[in-house]
């Protein structure tokens, strides 16, 4: 379970996040949406602590990410956007790494990377060199990468950016597996059919802030209307401006990510 | 503390497949040096060693007015081309280059000669060549040796004792052992040994750092359970083993190259066996951590691969400016230069090719300073990886 209570994040002038609180719970997918350069990325780099808040904090299944940051990310497995692999290992060898840096034990990293690699249908690809790999075939690395040590939380910056139907299908399959057994899954994205598709629970960030939290039923009954997207168009203008800051040039300046 | 040997294990593993790290490690540096010493080693042998083995070629006008000269000239190897010739037309042949030097015999070189009078001989030659400088000055030699044999017969034919004429004989004792001598043609040894050894972990120190940023793999691994300062150790570490690698290489491959090139030749014997080699590699191991860890800070302070390359090629400089500065001061061992890295490493290496050991005091003063800056620059570095714009 992720719960943050009242982050806020400054890049010099600019405030990336003001006050984030949000909760994703066991078992639920939850979606973090919100239009480029609205926080998405900064929030989730702040729970996944590669970014220490300014104020605010975070606990992870408890363990606070400001107080105890080793811990909470024992707890994590994190796709962070990009996901930059190895050119020069092979994928499962990627994988390996981390299961290391994890402690996890030889044998056990073994077992469980040939694991997630039948998991993730990363045979064809899986001892060859990351060099050169597809966009399709980095973000299934880098997934593997992320469960190697079967985190309870899953933390997923903008995963489906790059993806052919066939891979975004396979990565929902797994996601979905992976709320039926139980896990926390946060992800972010701005593409709304996706969340729809997905998500049990919406935070909709606008300008830093929570706009609004709840399931897609409940989003769309508090906008009043039938449609998600329209749901979102009006709760992120309700949230003060309207969608001016979509593109990349929307972005904050000196803000790393959206 | 385990993340850092897994950290460790990895850049080492992964810098093995990578062609760039490879060549600067494994063979540029090891095969570059030596050969640059060989080389240069052999060049100044030919030049001054075998020149005076050599046959002059020498143009003579009018021989037929100077044969006992001619004759004494012979047996100096000194190979005659007769002409009949006058001045001017000298002068055009050196100047066109169809005659190297052209030697002249006045008419009246014998009637002086036989009157006792100093007799002008002239030798045309373009000393702008540096090989005609050398031919003139040969030539010089032997006629004036010529002339100071007349002289001594002239002086006896007199009754004199030709040794009046030799008032003072200066006798300069050369006292350098051959160790010594070689060490000056071989000074440029271990400014070589530490750049090579430098350059062994460049590209690994560049690639674990801005290189791991700019490709983004950097972010996912600060997202591991593992103190961030363990990570930078680590790669540190994996510098180390390719400067190590590549420093241990270089130094053998300078005693194989030094053996074939034989020193004996040029009346050196520099010892440069295992021994030496060994000592070598030794007195080089405190400056690993320190040259890693200052390529690893400085490479992971740059925004990108590129910048980090500009960078960290300039910082390949720092360590080898006292050398430098050694050399065109003529700066002896003393303590407090020994204090100061890479200086006192090329001191200690000097003393080990020119077997004159240095006081155990300037050696252990040498390796602690050497570690103790190599560990603040190593701490630095951990510092460095715990801000938060580390992700830049």
């Amino acid at each position: 379970m992720i719960e943050a209570e009242g982050l806020s994040k400054r890049f010099g002038a600019v405030a990336a996040v003001s006050g984030v609180s949000l909760r994703a719970l066991d078992g639920r997918i939850t979606g973090l949406l919100g239009p480029n350069g609205a926080g998405k990325s900064t929030t989730l780099r702040i729970l996944y602590t590669v970014l220490p808040p300014d104020c605010g904090d975070a606990r992870i299944d408890g363990i606070s990410v400001v107080g105890e940051p080793l811990g909470a990310r024992r707890r994590m497995g994190v796709l962070p956007h990009g996901a930059g692999l190895y050119p020069n290992l092979t994928a499962r060898e990627n994988v390996l790494y981390f299961g290391a840096l994890h402690g996890l034990a030889r044998a056990e990293r073994r077992v469980r990377a040939a694991e997630l690699i039948k998991q993730l249908d990363m045979d064809e690809f899986a001892d060859r060199p990351a060099r050169g790999f597809s966009q399709g075939q980095r973000i299934k690395t880098a997934l593997a990468r992320a469960l190697i040590h079967r985190p309870r939380n899953i933390l997923l910056d903008e995963p489906t950016n790059g993806l052919d139907v066939m891979a975004v299908r396979t990565l929902r399959g797994l996601l979905q597996r992976l709320r039926e057994e139980g896990h926390c899954i946060l992800f972010s994205s701005h593409v709304m059919q996706e969340i729809a598709a997905l998500c049990d629970e919406v935070v909709v960030i606008a300008h830093g802030r929570v706009a609004a939290q709840g399931t897609p039923a409940e989003l769309r009954g508090r906008a009043g209307t039938e449609s998600l997207e329209e749901a979102f168009v009006r709760l992120v203008g309700a949230a003060g401006g309207a969608l001016e800051s979509e593109g990349p040039e929307g972005r904050p300046e000196g803000a790393p990510g959206g | 503390m385990r993340a850092i040997w897994r950290v460790f294990l990895k850049e080492v593993r992964e810098n093995l497949r990578d062609r760039r790290t490879l060549i600067s490690a494994l063979i540029f540096g090891p095969l570059f040096g030596p050969l640059l010493v060989a080389s240069a080693l052999s060049l100044s042998f030919r030049s001054a060693g075998v020149q005076s083995e050599r046959p002059l070629y020498l143009t003579v006008s009018h021989s037929e007015r100077a044969p006992d000269l001619l004759a004494y000239l012979r047996q100096y190897n000194v190979r005659i081309k007769a002409v009949e010739e006058d001045e001017a037309a000298a002068r055009r042949e050196v100047a066109a280059h169809r005659g190297e030097e052209v030697l002249l015999v006045p008419a009246d070189f014998g009637s002086r000669l036989q009157a006792g009078q100093p007799s002008p001989l002239l030798l045309f030659a373009d000393e702008s060549e540096t090989r005609s400088a050398a031919s003139v000055e040969r030539l010089a030699a032997i006629i004036n040796q010529y002339g100071a044999t007349i002289a001594r017969l002239r002086l006896i034919a007199r009754g004199l004792d030709p040794l009046l004429t030799v008032p003072i004989v200066l006798h300069p004792i050369d006292i350098s052992t051959p160790a010594a001598r070689s060490a000056l043609v071989l000074g440029a040894l271990s400014y070589l040994v530490l750049l090579t050894m430098l350059m062994g972990g460049m590209y690994l120190a560049i690639d674990a750092t801005a290189g791991e940023r700019e490709r983004g793999s950097l972010e996912p691994l600060l997202t591991l359970p593992v103190r961030r300062e363990y990570l930078i150790y680590g790669k540190i570490l994996a510098a180390c083993a390719y400067m190590t690698l590549s420093l241990v290489l270089t130094v053998t491959a300078f005693a194989v190259v030094l053996r074939f090139v034989g020193l004996e030749r040029f009346g050196m014997s520099a010892d440069f066996g295992p021994r030496v080699a060994a000592g070598i590699v030794l007195a080089c191991l405190p400056l690993v951590p320190l040259g890693a860890a200052l390529m690893t800070l400085v490479a992971a302070f740059t925004r990108s691969y590129r910048e980090a390359q500009t960078y960290v090629g300039l910082v390949l400089l720092i360590p080898t400016l006292p050398l430098v500065f050694a050399a065109v001061l003529g700066l002896q061992p003393r303590a407090s230069l020994m204090a100061v890295p890479s200086l006192g490493q090329h001191f200690i290496m000097l003393s080990l090719i020119r077997m004159q050991p240095l006081p155990a005091g300037y050696v252990a003063l040498s390796v602690c300073s050497t570690l103790a800056l190599g560990a603040l620059l190593v701490f630095a570095a951990g510092r460095l990886y715990r801000r938060e714009r580390l992700l830049g």
